[in-house]
């Protein structure tokens, strides 16, 4: 132990590791003021004159052939000045795929915006109107006349895997599979990812633990909906201006579905209220350029949260099924782990990410994950927070706890015994690095919270959780003003305050006061590519950006201080922000503000870039500690106390680290315990609004204890990994095993709503 | 259809707008008078962004219609902030980071000070009920929680 | 020689189920030159819709990163995130 204490510490304010000026300090935001005084731009607060309002008109059916859309008696409403249909867009090829290095499928992006043929899901659009005001735009919506021929519909995946199912697309045939199927089938592709030899190991096992597990679809619940104003010029160069995770995103999809070249538009992030994954793909702006053209307006196009229920991505339900073998003495000889994710109307759903995070935190000699994509009648699953991990978790450690129990052992020893450390092959292939699970074990078996007392109807679970982190494509460009001040332009939306942690990564390097760095994210034509903001990429990726380019600008300034001093630039250092030469002459230092007053001397402005691919980016990990209590009357679940703890490699601002650690907590206890779509028998959605689909509000929690442990990533030049993706891992079986420690019942299906647990209770 | 003429008082000033019969205060505050710091997350009254005072009680503007507020005094998040002095709420936001997207913000701004101006020294379970009908999706409410524990105590001068 | 793995699902599609080799291949273009010679078809996939773990360090781009001797190399989904 005494030598893993020199490699990890348990983050607070007074550990901070002094080398740093700013990097794990806590300073006010940049953007803060604009936002506590409701001065921030957000997606639906633009307007520009002459600008029409539109609506989307969404098919009332679960599935249905449309057989023909008239709009003569929309177009007659005064007001009213343009409809576009499927049929507007170009017909694309299944081949297609966005541009770069994305594997979106062009096709069925296109028709997920606006349907062709058939409509896929009750709220899939069919139509957009775009009319003088928004009242106007949603009368002329009803008036719009479709004929549909309403086909058969399937829910889930249970009813869509059957060998009689209603087929949703006539050309899908299920991959992966020997022999090739003949027929089309709902089953879009099966993964498998294993190691060992499964069926040795359960052999092997002297005690085994097997259970069968559900989830709902949840939505991602951002509070912003959808919104964007598109304005088309004369020269055909469109401008956009939205709420999206990716202002490149936006323009490479919207570019491939409308048939336009990408240098034909141009995206201006909004300030994004909230994303979680869901606003990685577009909507709305696709249908507000081919308005725009149409009508020869600009278009606003803003969602009511019905539509973003109904229309946009939730993340997959589905089935799984986990099976662990051990020995008597802990150590787990085989796992085996088996899911199937609704993926909504179109292929793709994170399963094949569940099959391999779900077995991630432990070695196992012998494990097999198996997914099965599977496309139902319902809006296509877009990412959430994690993609496909929570569900996989929740089958994984809801049996981990049970097999503890089985064992005899505590669920931390457990856990440590099998853990994942540095040179563990995972069951998907490659041998994990530096990683700090089992770090976080152990700050949770010292945390006070894990031996503090019960009270009566109280329980107490615990889960890890694990996610990758990415890296990717990111720019960023820095310049040094005139006054010798600074500005940080990168291409990532800020969605939770990462252009605090690019000024302070920034100033770091720059050796500047924090308040003289100027963060801004930049549209498409300011700064290079970059992928979007998600992944938990942005700080570790796009910083990784910003330090480099930051060090070309700390490059040059000691360039022009070495031509002032008449010395080899080899003899200036960097020095807390200033230049100092320490040889060849007695010079006074120079600061940034010497340097930029007379940088049209000595060469021009200075300005530095840096275009990454960045990788490197350092596995997550986390461990939750969650007591609840349960009415044993009424089956309502309170949460009342909660610990959250995870490896951040380095907290750059801790409290926004610790900000995603309960934002994603949270997350996952409303996953556990009230969300879900709920569906009528015609496969309409029952419950699209915030009082019936219901996220925890501030009287369902307690306040979210956190631990920061810091095992910094050799992959950043910090130490950092991402973190956002981590904490919702965790929640969904540290709820459930706290549930089965106050009430001895193995909740297996979410949500754990009170009438499913009174259910249980009663019939114990 | 002609629109209603209404003359309200919006963060003392008086203020006039034309309004249809259907628009609602926020469309109003929103789309007439360009003042969208107050955030429609569902107009259906349920997640609190639009949260303004109307003649000196919380609402969510989604809920009350443009005609109705003839001869009312709003407040709305514009009006919270005097010039460059953030209101003690505003500036507890932001040290304690109880934002992260920010869309949320105004409304809590808002329902937070209703709350201290009728409870100067509100217990942690006083602020969770009275926030309740703010939705906030990116901080599970922690650090909401102890920014308006924080204003509490510094405008209680204690 | 690097130690090269498929996934199961890629491997019943192109390589009648086979998953591992050594092969001899400077980088991981090489290297998909290599596999796609013996499985024609399968550089396509693995040049579009694969990253790669290579020594554990997964790269989502991989194209020019370089396969030493003895690393191990595995090919994955490319990684996505919320």
């Amino acid at each position: 132990m005494g030598n893993e204490e020199q490699q990890f510490k348990i983050l607070n304010d007074s550990t901070r590791d002094a080398k740093y000026k700013w990097v794990g300090t806590r300073p006010v935001r940049p953007d803060g003021v604009d936002k506590v005084t409701g001065r921030a731009t957000f997606g639906a607060d633009f307007q520009i004159a002459g600008m029409l309002h539109a609506k989307v008109l969404r098919s009332p059916h679960a599935h249905a052939r449309i057989v023909s859309i008239k709009c003569e008696r929309a177009l007659a409403l005064p007001g009213v000045k343009g409809v576009i249909t499927g049929a507007d867009f170009p017909d694309i090829s299944p081949q297609m795929r966005a541009a770069g290095e994305s594997p979106v499928v062009v096709r069925d992006l296109a028709r997920n915006v606006i349907a062709r043929d058939k409509a896929l899901y009750h709220g899939h659009a069919v139509a957009a109107v775009a009319a003088t005001s928004p009242l106007i735009a949603e009368k002329a919506a009803k008036l719009i006349d479709v004929e549909y021929e309403v086909l058969p519909h399937v829910m889930n995946v249970a009813d869509a895997m059957k060998d009689d199912a209603p087929v949703i697309h006539e050309d899908v045939f299920t991959k992966g599979v020997e022999p090739k199927p003949e027929n089309p089938s709902n089953v879009v592709r099966r993964f498998e990812f294993a190691v060992g030899d499964c069926d040795a190991g359960f052999e092997q096992a002297e005690i085994i633990v097997e259970d069968n597990y559900s989830t709902e679809a949840v939505h991602q619940g951002y509070i912003e909906p959808h919104a964007a104003l598109v304005s088309i010029s004369e020269d055909d160069m469109a401008t956009i201006w939205c709420s999206s995770q990716g202002q490149y995103m936006v323009r490479n999809y919207t570019a491939s579905v409308c048939g336009l070249e990408i240098s034909k538009i141009r995206v201006i992030p909004a300030e994004i209220g909230g994303g979680f994954g869901g606003k990685t793909t577009v909507y709305l702006e696709p249908l507000g350029v081919m308005l725009a053209k149409k009508t020869g307006r600009p278009i606003k196009l803003v969602m009511s949260r019905e539509e973003v229920f109904r229309a946009t991505g939730p993340t997959s339900g589905g089935v799984g099924h986990c099976k662990l073998g051990a020995k008597k003495d802990g150590t787990i000889v085989a796992a085996e782990l088996t899911l199937k994710y609704e993926a909504g109307a179109f292929p793709g759903s994170p399963v094949q990410f569940g099959c391999m995070a779900g077995l991630a935190p432990y070695a196992i000699e012998n494990a097999k994950a198996v997914g099965y994509d599977v496309v139902v009648n319902r809006p296509k699953v877009a990412a959430y927070r994690a993609p496909g991990a929570p569900m996989a978790a929740f089958a994984v450690e809801s049996a981990m706890d049970d097999l503890a129990k089985a064992l005899g052992v505590d669920p931390i020893e457990l856990r440590k015994k099998n853990g994942s450390k540095e040179g563990t092959q995972a069951h998907y292939g490659p041998k994990f690095n530096r990683i700090g699970f089992l770090e976080t074990l152990e700050a949770a078996e010292s945390h006070p919270h894990w031996n503090a007392p019960l009270g009566p109807n109280q329980g107490r679970g615990i889960a890890s959780g694990f996610w990758f982190n990415i890296g990717g494509n990111s720019s960023a460009n820095v310049h040094i003003n005139e006054d010798g001040t600074a500005v940080v332009v990168t291409g990532n939306p800020d969605i939770g305050g990462s252009r605090a942690s690019m000024a302070m990564m920034a100033a770091e390097v720059l050796g500047m006061e924090l308040d003289r760095v100027k963060p801004i994210v930049g549209d498409t034509s300011q700064v290079a590519y970059s992928d979007l903001t998600g992944g938990s990429r942005v700080t570790f990726a796009t910083g990784k950006a910003v330090i480099e380019a930051a060090e070309d600008v700390v490059r040059q300034m000691r360039e022009r201080a070495a031509k002032l001093w008449e010395v080899d630039v080899d003899v200036v250092e960097w020095q807390s922000g200033h230049a100092v030469c320490i040889a060849g002459g007695d010079h006074q230092p120079l600061s940034v503000k010497d340097i930029a007053n007379s940088a049209g001397r000595t060469g021009g402005p200075i300005s530095g870039k840096a275009s990454i691919n960045a990788s490197g980016a350092g596995p997550g990990f986390g461990t939750h500690i969650c007591d609840v209590e349960v009415d044993p009357e009424t089956g309502r679940v309170t949460v009342v106390r909660y610990t959250a703890i995870q490896d951040a490699g380095r907290a750059i601002h801790p409290s926004y680290v610790e900000g995603q650690m309960q934002g994603g907590a949270v997350q996952g206890i409303g996953w556990a315990l009230n969300e879900e779509y709920i569906y009528d028998d015609d496969g309409r959605m029952d419950n699209a609004g915030f009082l019936d689909y219901r996220v925890p509000v501030a009287s369902d929690l307690p306040m979210i204890d956190t631990v920061i442990v810091e095992v910094p990533n050799p992959g950043h030049p910090f130490g950092v990994r991402g973190v956002g993706e981590v904490p919702i891992v965790p929640p969904l079986a540290a709820v459930a095993n706290a549930i089965a420690a106050a009430t001895d019942l193995r909740m297996t299906d979410l949500p754990i709503s009170p009438p499913k647990l009174l259910d249980a209770i009663d019939s114990k | 259809m002609a629109k209603h003429h209404i003359t309200t008082t919006i963060n003392g000033d008086e203020t006039e707008f034309l309004c249809e019969a259907e628009q609602t205060l926020l469309d109003v505050l929103r789309d007439e008078l360009h003042l969208t710091g107050s955030k429609e997350g569902c107009a259906s009254g349920d997640c609190g962004a639009c949260s303004v005072m109307v003649n000196e009680r919380l609402v969510c503007s989604c809920l009350v219609l443009g005609v109705e507020t003839a001869g009312a005094q709003i407040e709305t998040i514009e009006g919270v902030a005097d010039g460059d002095d953030l209101h003690p709420i505003q500036r507890h936001f932001l040290e304690e980071a109880a934002l992260q997207c920010g869309v949320c913000t105004p409304g809590f701004v808002i329902a937070a000070k209703a709350l201290l101006e009728r409870n100067p020294d509100p217990d942690e379970t006083e602020i969770r009920y009275w926030l309740a009908g703010n939705l906030c999706r990116c901080t599970g409410y922690d650090k909401i929680i102890k920014a308006v524990q924080n204003a509490a105590q510094e405008m209680r001068g204690s | 020689m690097a130690k090269v793995v498929l996934q199961q699902g890629l491997a019943d599609s192109f390589t009648d189920g086979e998953t591992h080799w050594e092969i001899d291949a400077k980088d991981v273009r090489a290297l998909i030159r290599e596999l796609d010679a013996k499985f024609p078809g399968i550089g396509e996939q693995l040049n579009s819709r694969t990253a790669v773990a290579i020594d554990g360090e997964i790269f989502q781009d991989p194209l020019l990163q370089a396969t030493p001797s003895e690393s191990e190399v595995y090919f994955l989904p490319m990684i996505e995130g919320g």
